[in-house]
């Protein structure tokens, strides 16, 4: 789109419109004004620098108009001056040489007597961003850092570590960083303290990675002395700064339980506070601190809610959003806490629908034998909302509710009511829903199918509802009386079908409804069989030639795959890992919580943290590879008919040739992998064919992933290790690894030795990843050039949530390795280190 | 640590900004007005208040009919930024007087002066519109506030009562008016929004009240304030739910599920005498914010029927009774009500000598309504309409119709029965004796009546 020039760049001058003419129009203008000492001409300067800035906020590029700009400057008018600062700033860069005729005059303003000045330019200095200036700032800083008054030395703490993004050898170099930590510790003011604070924060985090004094440095800020000295000022500090402070004390690992206490008795009040940043920032620090003690852990809850509420009430709608988003994370945590304040939950008429999606998923949390009846009575009456999505949402809602177990009874009536009210859209929730329903308590099919039946298939348009219908028909084929010739004429109209997973539906249910009721069916499974052969969708062809064979080869085996006797479904998949859920605990307070998915996986490498250290590895963190795959599993729901689809087939041509357990397989029963997924997912009847491989049937997010060749490549054989298994999956995210690595103490150290071969193999760091990886020991990061390679490992013994973290550092030339490892249960650290050991000594010989 | 601040116009035009790190990549702002406009345009869903687009995220309120944006690569605290961007809003109202486009226009300089102090490197520095004075070179330029709708909740009280100061709230906390001298003044507001759901039998389903005092002080030296409120006060509901409607019988006590307080208050004696002493920063601020669920009475009393007439026409019937007393006047009182989506035309008939009524039928989202300038308290009003269906009903009209939502703003009246006793200014000298007012109002947040 255009950027259209503000109006009062068009009051000032309605001849000149925009773009090119505009810009030469303002040189002139201000070449013209450059020497001028008329009594007006500062006036006149403020409204062309007005025009100029107005300009360059629309877009447009004025930064032709530099040089005249840095002719104007030379002025007393501050108001000119900060324009001018403001020009500057955002155009230098582009104009490094042109850049340096703003230096004289900035830094004559560093000295000027006056502090604001003082403050002003020297911000604008370190504004520059030009690396060939960075000579020019050193000294001014330095000075700033000293200066007497408070703004400059805000600014200046502020400048440092902008110094330090430009160029960070020469913020070492001048040693500013430990003239920052001075300042901490001993100015008066509370946001030139902050400012430090933030500075400090920001240069040794990104030094980190480069010297283990920076990681030490680091550690120090969070240590005992350094976290009380600024909770004890810390009413002292702004708001915003309180934040940091709060931020900061919720990494303070405290000694003893006397500690905990005196930190949440000086915080008490932030509670009450009436901004929802510093109230949420204590509520980060009372939840962490109180891990390890169960009971006050709960009596924080308690004493949040109110606070919570509060926040949720106040404020503007985006304000609450974000508290309730925490209030979201925490009732899903401890639904049982908030059983009493369903009502806190209702959906008001005014909530945005992002509001409202959080509150239906916070009332389908909490119900339970004492509120089912009063929330699924008001989730009722959202479903004739006017408001579509949210209907929607209502709907699921009560089904995700039945599926709880709570009072199911009522709760299928009013389903079933659901159905009466003739709204496309609710009838196809619904049909979904009753589908989910029969497939955990099959009990109720009578019930349920007697009123399905009456619902025309010509009444429903949407997909998944029509899909659901579908299932229902050919799995209650025996009960229902009209089902085949219901099939029959969907078949008629196959052409008009555009949805393939209707149609992929429609040849299962036919198939099924074929053995229970064959006289009556073979005529449209023919029909089916032939439709399906000529579709033009990949899958749905599969899927018909599948049946044909099967068919053909021999009908009985084929109704053991297609219409298995079936069991009830127990428990329907949770979408997320229990790790996944307690990452984003961890990171409370932060955007995390929003998107509900732990910062790797939408923040970029070079803003995620300090661990890596080599820039030109571009894909370290092979863990948290790993946990994307749990998480997209949701992403491969949407067309896991097809992948499953063909994953059986596969594996059929596998089992086939592999051995004669092929027959076994088949007859697995259905629940041995669990439905994935509990919304709206279509059952597939192919999810029957499961592997008999070596993976763990109760991760069917792994097995998928597996049988997919999306996960971990084949394991070999199992590692001779003695007693100690390791978790084939472990998370652990950067973070966490680094704040661990710094808690832990070492148990082990130790050096041991390549195979040649494999010390010849290790050209790059990448495939000793993958071999430790096949052996469940995960890379977090590494780095290095031949002959010398560092890595750092983890690994997590299966079952537990001990993590084995080692630093590997291996010299190709002598075939060498130096092995630190760190775990949280010391005692396994020998086990483990065997196991390590064997795993690096088999590197390179298969 | 924030990347960029931006202000967008409705349309998407940048009204200022500014950025701070230089590491995001060009075209942000396009990103995100494009993202915003057309989030799941299928749905017409509204687009969150953070989202993350390749890497970055996007944090953004309305107000004014503006977005205020920031931009951050890093995991930072939404919370924290979302309440920088009101307080961002805010210290601009309290410069501009005037919070709306064509001030940030005329002003935009100004904003950028404010946006250098009030963040550096993205770093939150101060927001405390006295600190920021020192910084702020540019005199603000006055937008004629008598043209501009009125926005936020002080707003309200330009149209309702006279006995307000009409430019009061639109004052900048640096200009000086025509005379040179700054007039002394002072304002609390005690702001309630209220939401009641009613159920089709007319009983009270859930009833909340949000509350806010607010407070402007053009009150030079910053002297301390004394705000006392009911004595009898009382916070933090006991027994096991939070819904116990036993409690409130006496009618007297006022009690408040929880609240919250600005940094400026002290509390010292607050359990004592529920009084706050604070000294108030200049510009606007909330004092205290604090929420109800105790039982109150709610100010409208709604009835709705709707019946069928005919093969494919229905009748709805819409009563509102004022039950408040008679010298309180509520204004701009909207009732909206869906009705069947295959509704064709609607007819109405408003009872006999109503004034200042209007009524529609909103042919695009299928609902009446109605609206009315004014309601005197203890007063009742009907509306009454005639629907043609373009086929027959089939079943429950109520499950096709409704629920009704009532919108309103009621002037020196509060539900809470939350009162301030006296507001007394530590006194300078004998003559000093600033204005003071002491303004309540009670707004719908979501007042809904079901069928």
């Amino acid at each position: 789109m255009a950027p259209t020039v503000p109006s009062p760049a068009k009051s000032a001058s309605p001849s000149q419109p925009s773009g090119k003419s505009e810009v030469a129009d303002l040189k002139q203008q201000l070449r013209h004004l450059a020497g001028s000492r008329a009594p007006d001409a500062d006036d006149q300067r403020r409204d062309v620098f007005k025009r100029v800035i107005s300009c360059m906020t629309a877009g447009i590029d004025v930064s032709a108009a530099f040089g005249e700009m840095v002719l104007c400057s030379a002025t007393s008018d501050v108001v000119l001056k900060k324009m001018c600062y403001l020009y500057v700033g955002v155009h230098a860069r582009n104009h490094p040489d042109l850049a340096l005729l703003t230096i004289n005059f900035l830094q004559r303003d560093c000295r000027d007597q006056d502090p604001t000045i003082r403050g002003l330019a020297l911000r604008s200095l370190c504004s520059l961003r030009v690396p060939n200036l960075v000579e020019y700032l050193v000294t001014p800083l330095a000075t700033g850092l000293k200066d007497p008054n408070v703004y400059v030395r805000m600014i200046a703490a502020v400048g440092a570590a902008k110094l330090y993004h430009i160029s960070a050898t020469a913020c070492l170099d001048a040693d500013l960083p430990a003239a920052l930590k001075a300042l901490m510790l001993s100015d008066p003011d509370a946001q030139v303290v902050a400012n430090c604070l933030h500075a400090l924060q920001e240069i040794w985090t990104l030094e980190a990675s480069n010297s283990e004094a920076a990681a030490r440095e680091i550690e120090t800020l969070y240590s005992k002395p350094v976290v009380f000295y600024f909770l004890n000022k810390i009413k002292e500090f702004s708001e915003w700064a309180q934040c940091l402070v709060l931020e900061l004390a919720s990494k303070f690992l405290p000694s003893d339980n006397n500690e905990i206490f005196d930190i949440m008795n000086l915080l008490e009040d932030r509670l009450q506070h009436a901004n929802g940043a510093v109230v949420l920032a204590t509520i980060k620090v009372f939840l962490h601190l109180t891990m390890s003690m169960t009971d006050v852990h709960q009596q924080v809850y308690e004493r949040i809610k109110a606070p919570l509420l509060t926040l949720v009430g106040a404020g503007s709608p985006e304000q609450s959003y974000s508290v309730l988003c925490h209030l979201h994370l925490l009732v899903m945590r401890a639904p049982m806490l908030f059983s009493s304040d369903y009502k806190s939950f209702y959906c008001q008429f005014s909530d945005p629908s992002y509001v409202k999606k959080l509150k239906l998923e916070m009332l389908t949390a909490i119900a339970n034998e004492s509120n089912t009846y009063e929330i699924v009575t008001e989730l009722c009456e959202y479903a004739g909302n006017v408001d579509v999505p949210i209907a929607r949402e209502s709907i699921r809602a009560v089904g995700k509710i039945a599926l709880q177990q709570y009072d199911v009874n009522a709760i299928v009536d009013r389903l079933l009511q659901f159905l009466e009210m003739d709204k496309d859209y609710v009838t196809a929730e619904t049909l979904v829903l009753v589908k989910d329903l029969l497939r955990k308590y099959p009990q109720w099919s009578h019930d349920c199918i007697a009123v399905v039946g009456n619902i025309s298939s010509k009444n429903i348009q949407e997909p998944k509802g029509k899909a659901a219908l579908i299932w229902m028909l050919g799995e209650y084929s025996q009960d229902m009386h009209d089902a085949p010739y219901i099939l029959e004429s969907l078949v008629e109209n196959w052409e008009e079908e555009h949805s393939p997973e209707v149609r992929l539906h429609l040849l299962t249910a036919v198939m099924k409804c074929f053995f229970k009721r064959p006289p009556e069916t073979q005529m449209a499974l023919g029909a089916t069989l032939a439709a399906g052969l000529s579709d033009t969708h990949q899958d749905v062809h599969d899927r018909a030639l599948f049946y044909y064979r099967l068919l053909q080869y021999d009908p009985a085996v084929a109704e053991c795959v297609v219409n298995p006797p079936k069991q009830a479904v127990s428990v329907f998949a949770d979408t997320q890992s229990t790790e996944i859920k307690d990452r984003i605990f961890d990171e409370f307070n932060s955007l995390t919580v929003v998107y509900q998915k732990p910062s790797y996986m939408f923040t970029d490498k070079e803003h995620r943290g300090p661990f890596e250290y080599s820039e030109d590895l571009t894909n370290l963190t092979v863990g948290a590879e790993a946990t994307e795959n749990v998480i997209s599993a949701q992403r491969y729901q949407e067309n896991d008919n097809d992948l499953l689809l063909s994953t059986s087939d596969k594996e059929d041509n596998g089992t086939a040739t592999n051995n004669g357990s092929s027959a076994s397989s088949y007859n697995a029963p259905s629940d041995l992998i669990g439905p994935p997924l509990l919304s709206s997912q279509t059952p597939s009847e192919t999810l029957l064919i499961n592997p008999g491989g070596p993976t763990n049937s109760l991760q069917s997010n792994f097995s998928l992933d597996d049988l997919l060749g999306l996960g971990a490549p084949e394991a070999p054989a199992a590692p001779p290790a003695p007693a100690l298994t390791l978790n084939s999956k472990p998370v652990l995210d950067p973070g966490t690894f680094q704040k661990k690595w710094g808690q832990l103490a070492l148990s082990l150290s130790q050096e041991c030795s390549l195979s040649l071969q494999g010390a010849a193999s290790l050209m790059n760091p990448q495939s000793l990843i993958r071999h430790m990886q096949s052996n469940f020991i995960q890379c977090i990061a590494s780095g290095g050039q031949p002959p010398n390679y560092k890595f750092f490992f983890y690994a997590q013994k299966d079952g537990a949530t001990v993590f084995f973290l080692v630093e590997c550092i291996i010299n190709t030339a002598s075939a060498k390795a130096q092995v630190k490892i760190k775990a949280d249960d010391g005692t396994a650290a020998d086990a483990f280190s065997a196991l390590f050991q064997s795993a690096l000594s088999k590197f390179g010989l298969s | 640590m924030i990347s960029q601040f931006f202000v967008l116009s409705q349309r998407g035009d940048h009204i200022v900004f500014r950025d701070y790190r230089g590491e995001v990549p060009k075209g942000s702002a396009e990103i995100f007005f494009r993202k915003v406009k057309f989030w799941n345009d299928d749905e017409a869903e509204e687009a969150p208040p953070v989202f993350n687009v390749d890497g970055v995220n996007y944090i953004h309120v309305k107000v004014a009919g503006l977005f205020f944006v920031v931009t951050t690569m890093v995991n930072v605290s939404p919370s924290l930024l979302l309440e920088l961007l009101q307080r961002i809003a805010r210290v601009t109202k309290d410069y501009l007087g005037v919070l709306n486009e064509d001030s940030l226009r005329k002003n935009f300089i100004l904003v950028y002066e404010l946006l250098d102090e009030v963040i550096d490197f993205g770093y939150p520095q101060t927001t405390s519109t006295e600190a920021l004075k020192s910084y702020i070179f540019n005199e603000p330029i006055m937008v004629d506030a008598g043209r501009l709708p009125p926005l936020g909740p002080a707003a309200m009280f330009m149209q309702g009562t006279k006995r307000m100061p009409g430019t009061a709230v639109t004052k900048s906390v640096v200009a000086t008016e025509l005379g040179g001298k700054k007039r002394e003044e002072i304002f609390v507001d005690i702001i309630e929004r209220i939401s009641v759901t009613f159920s089709s039998s007319g009983y009270i389903l859930t009833s909340e009240i949000d509350g806010t005092i607010q407070m402007k002080s053009y009150l030079t030296g910053n002297p301390e304030i004394r705000l006392a409120l009911n004595e009898d006060l009382s916070i933090g509901r006991t027994g096991s739910s939070t819904y116990d409607y036993r409690s409130s019988s006496g009618g007297g006590t006022v009690i408040l599920d929880d609240c919250n307080f600005h940094e400026s208050v002290q509390l010292d004696s607050f359990d004592i005498d529920r009084t706050l002493h604070l000294i108030p920063p200049d510009g606007e601020f909330a004092v205290m914010n604090y929420r109800i669920t105790q039982e109150f009475k709610p100010p409208f009393h709604v009835t709705v029927l709707i019946e069928e007439a005919g093969p494919s026409r229905a009748e709805v019937l819409l009563k509102i009774r004022a039950d408040f007393s008679a010298n309180v006047t509520a204004n701009t009182i909207v009732v909206q009500m869906p009705v069947p989506s295959y509704t064709m035309r609607a007819s109405f008939e408003l009872e006999a000598g109503a004034i200042g009524q209007t009524t529609d039928f909103k042919e695009g989202s299928r609902r009446l309504e109605w609206s009315l300038k004014k309601i005197v308290g203890g007063s009742e009003h009907t509306l009454r309409a005639k629907l043609t269906f373009s086929q027959e009903s089939h079943g429950n009209l109520t499950k096709e119709a409704g629920p009704v939502n009532m919108n309103f703003t009621i002037p020196m009246y509060n539900t809470s029965k939350l009162q301030v006793r006296y507001l007394q200014i530590a006194k300078k000298s004998k003559t000093y004796n600033p204005y003071r007012w002491v303004r309540y109002v009670t707004q719908a947040n979501s007042y809904v009546a079901r069928l």
